[in-house]
């Protein structure tokens, strides 16, 4: 008997524990959610702008037709699902990509969303539309399309010169919001329209980004939040500060880095802080039009020097990744195997073997202990890109070359580079989506806007397309697999390193999933609520 | 008198008008415009996008055009548009002035309230341990960068209070409207009182030498009187002229300050405008700044003749 009640007793109590919990992890609404934001974005565009410090904000303004999942860290063909549309499907040929649109949908003005703003988008980004975006990054994504087609309202058709499987992916991107045709592309930078959770209320460049919850949201009970409220901190001792007194609900997505999370667990040590990688690599372009990098065996012997290890325990206390052109495992897709990576020149653990070899590459090459090679090694005037390069010109003197460092400002870096005054430069490439269709053609694609060092390889460019149109993924990693190979072997753009940071937040925020093989396209906010 | 005041006011709408030349074609000379900019941020450039929107700036016409567009512009009180934020350039920039000039006018007030008393009792008290440790506190004061005496205020405000002084637009307690104003303000200002203390200090022990500081002790003027009414009203122009250097060159310790206490004031809006090369908010906000300096410098002339009969009877 005594024994019973002791266990109607626990029962009652682990009901209890468990109904408990269940209330609180059932969703509050209400409370505006603050975020410092690291700097001030160009405009509110996300279809005209190239960081994540547009995603950031904007996201939460749009839809997209799809989207990946945002409470799976891990972006893949798997993890996308319905946003505006509420299905897909392909052709029988895979040339044509057909969606269907969730009707009833407005945007924040109250105009009815149609197939039509999906085309108008589209055909926008295509350079099809009468209307122009001012820079437009992100058109080669859309190479393959030939035109977007409406049946009805409710229905839009992207038609394929050929199939392209991850069309898919990029349209799941945080960088393929659908715009509404009524709204100018000028309008769209200072006060965005969209059909999102959250509605736009002010961007005051330098200082603040307002959001508001959209009460008319189309998906119903969401967003559990009143509003999103970034202010522009630029100084990052100051917004560090600022979260650990409880100034904000988060930092800004991967923009804490190593060093600095110890501060933040020591002084705030209830905060949740995630590492994760950012899908930016750090890598050297080299000028191969013009001595002395023309020479293969120079371009072999730099990408010997290299001590990938160094640069990672040094810039990021050991926390980044070596790897090729794709994200490394296990958050990356795409990644060739360790031990595939590793038989790449350069990738071996012994260092000084590599740079042995290196040394009779470059007395091959005409320098030697007594002629060394003086160069400048270019790169952009911010601590990101500075620190690694100092750090490279250290390893260049192994092998006989003296560098000296050329920092740039950003407002002529990019026409340095665009008309070759360099000969070694150290740069940052983003990859907004793990996909090799993103990264072969928009870094390695002979004419591609983005392709720096107009690296072009005929054959290489044959199995870009091969793997894009292969369906089976396990046929299509193989095959990227050995284009990343080739890239590396071919020293296009030496990659020394995948970094990775940190984001911080408050116990009580839920619902925050930090992406690992993007950081570009997980700032919906639907699904986030404060627990206070 | 009349004609010195017309006078100064003559050149200074000499000096403007020269400002207005050397800020335009200094801004130009830099390399890369906002184009470049706009640009490298989307990591490509195709040429004929790039001419539409050199074209739509404007930024493709001859300089001289774009500079005489510029100045009727700014005599027709229009400022023209933030290649940036593509609002008016004087919508970006009117709501920030009030805000500055807080930062500045309480800092000026703190620099002057704390430089000049303690400047006097330094000099009263030559060679004193008070004099002494005056001193020291002024070179450290001189010797502090003001981004770090800003970040050591921040640190000391998490590690006392627990929260941080992030700039409240509308502070509605005296506690909010201390710490988004008064704190900056006190961190920028103990440079400036600094210089001020030594100035007046320096100026104040010259004076106190005088014959005629003898000769009022001797007639048994109080202490007091001696030395602030007799004395401290001969040390002050110096001090003037300091005061009035410090508020013309305040934008330039400001701009760290706005930066550490993030305070979305005139002087970090001009920093990040140069980065983006925002000719439109640039030249304006620097015209804006060159009329704050060319004042000062008259009103500073000015109190000289106040203070100093014998500027007023040269003219």
């Amino acid at each position: 008997m005594r024994s019973g009640r002791v266990l109607a007793a626990a029962a009652w109590c682990t009901l209890a524990i468990c109904g408990g919990a269940a209330l609180a992890d059932e969703p509050k609404q209400g409370g505006i959610f603050r975020i410092y934001h690291r700097d001030s974005p160009g405009s509110a565009s996300i279809h005209e702008e190239a960081t994540f410090s547009t995603n950031a904000p904007f996201m939460a303004v749009f839809n997209n037709l799809v989207i990946f999942k945002q409470d799976v860290a891990q972006n893949s063909m798997d993890s996308i699902v319905p946003d505006l549309a509420d299905s897909w499907s392909w052709s029988a040929d895979n040339k044509t990509l057909t969606f269907k649109l969730h009707q009833g949908v407005k945007w924040h003005d109250g105009k009815p969303f149609t197939s039509a703003d999906v085309k108008c988008t589209f055909d926008m980004i295509m350079g099809k539309s009468p209307q122009k975006l001012r820079k437009n990054p992100r058109k080669s994504w859309y190479d393959q399309v030939v035109d977007v087609t409406t049946n009805g309202d409710f229905e839009a058709s992207f038609n394929l010169k050929r199939p392209q499987p991850s069309l898919l992916a990029l349209l799941a991107s945080g960088y393929s919001p659908v715009y509404p045709c009524h709204v100018s592309p000028g309008e769209m930078r200072t006060h965005p329209i969209g059909t999102g959770p959250f509605k736009f209320v002010e961007f005051k460049a330098n200082d603040s980004i307002k959001l508001t919850r959209n009460p008319d949201y189309w998906k119903k009970g969401l967003p559990y939040l009143d509003g999103i409220e970034f202010t522009i901190i630029p100084n990052r001792s100051t917004a560090i500060l600022a979260f650990i007194a409880g100034g904000f609900d988060m930092t800004f997505p991967y923009e804490v880095t190593i060093p600095l999370l110890k501060d933040i667990k020591t002084q705030a040590p209830n905060a949740v802080c995630v590492v994760a990688p950012t899908n930016v690599s750090t890598n050297i372009i080299v000028n191969s039009s013009n001595p002395p990098f023309d020479n293969p065996d120079t371009r072999r012997a730099l990408a010997l020097a290299l001590d990938r290890k160094a640069f990672i325990s040094i810039l990021f206390e050991g926390q980044a990744d070596i790897g090729g052109t794709m994200l490394p495992a296990p958050d990356g897709l795409w990644a060739m195997p360790k031990e595939m990576l590793e038989s790449i020149p350069g990738y071996g653990a012994d260092v000084e073997a590599n740079r042995a070899e290196a040394r009779k590459l470059m007395e091959k090459a005409g320098f030697g202990p007594d002629k060394h090679l003086q160069l400048k090694v270019s790169t952009r005037n911010i601590p990101i890109y500075r620190d690694p390069a100092v750090i490279l010109i250290d390893q260049l003197k192994s092998i006989y070359i003296d560098g000296e460092l050329d920092v740039v400002d950003t407002a002529q870096w990019f026409p340095k580079v665009a008309r070759k005054d360099y000969a070694l430069g150290l740069n940052l490439t983003g990859n907004a989506v793990d996909d090799p269709d993103q990264s072969f053609y928009e870094n390695y694609s002979c004419g591609s806007e983005r392709n720096y060092t107009n690296y072009c390889n005929k054959d290489i460019e044959k199995l870009f397309d091969a793997q894009s149109v292969e369906t089976n993924i396990a046929k299509r990693k193989k095959l990227v697999w050995e284009i990343d190979r080739k890239l590396q072997e071919d020293v296009a753009r030496p990659i020394i390193l995948h970094s990775r940071a940190g984001t911080c937040w408050q116990p009580y925020v839920k619902g925050i999933t930090i992406m690992v093989n993007s950081s570009y396209n997980g700032y919906r906010y639907e699904d986030v609520w404060l627990d206070k | 008198m009349l004609a010195y005041i017309v006078r100064r006011l003559g050149l200074m709408l000499v000096t403007l008008f020269g400002i207005s030349i050397v800020v335009f074609f200094l801004l130009r000379i830099v390399p890369g415009n906002i184009v470049d900019i706009l640009f490298d941020a989307a990591g490509f450039v195709d040429p004929a996008d790039k001419a539409n929107l050199e074209r739509e700036l404007g930024i493709d016409q001859p300089l001289v055009l774009q500079y005489l567009h510029w100045i009727g512009g700014l005599l027709r009180g229009d400022l023209g548009y933030s290649y940036v934020s593509e609002k008016p350039a004087l919508e970006e920039i009117l709501p920030r002035i009030p805000i500055t000039a807080r930062l500045a006018g309480l800092a000026l007030l703190f620099s002057a309230s704390i430089g000049i008393p303690l400047g006097v009792v330094s000099a009263v008290y030559q060679g004193s341990r008070i004099d002494y440790a005056l001193r020291v506190v002024s070179l450290s004061g001189l010797s502090l960068p003001s981004f770090w005496l800003g970040l050591l205020i921040l640190m000391a405000s998490v590690a006392l209070f627990g929260s941080i002084p992030i700039f409240n637009p509308n502070p509605s307690t005296f506690g909010e409207m201390f710490a988004t104003y008064c704190l900056p303000a006190l961190a920028v200002a103990f440079r400036s009182s600094a210089l001020t203390m030594r100035i007046t200090r320096s100026s104040m022990l010259e004076v106190l030498r005088q014959d005629y500081i003898r000769t009022a002790r001797a007639k048994g003027a109080s202490e007091a009187s001696v030395n602030f009414h007799h004395a401290l009203k001969n040390a002050i122009l110096p001090v003037i002229t300091v005061v009035g250097i410090e508020a013309a060159f305040l934008i330039g310790g400001l701009i760290v300050t706005e930066t550490v206490f993030n305070i979305p004031g005139v002087a970090r809006f001009l920093v990040e405008a140069i980065r983006w090369r925002d000719y439109p908010i640039v030249q304006n906000l620097v015209m804006f700044i060159a009329v704050v300096v060319v004042v000062a410098n008259f009103v500073v002339d000015m109190l000289y003749a106040v203070f100093d009969p014998r500027i007023r009877y040269s003219d």
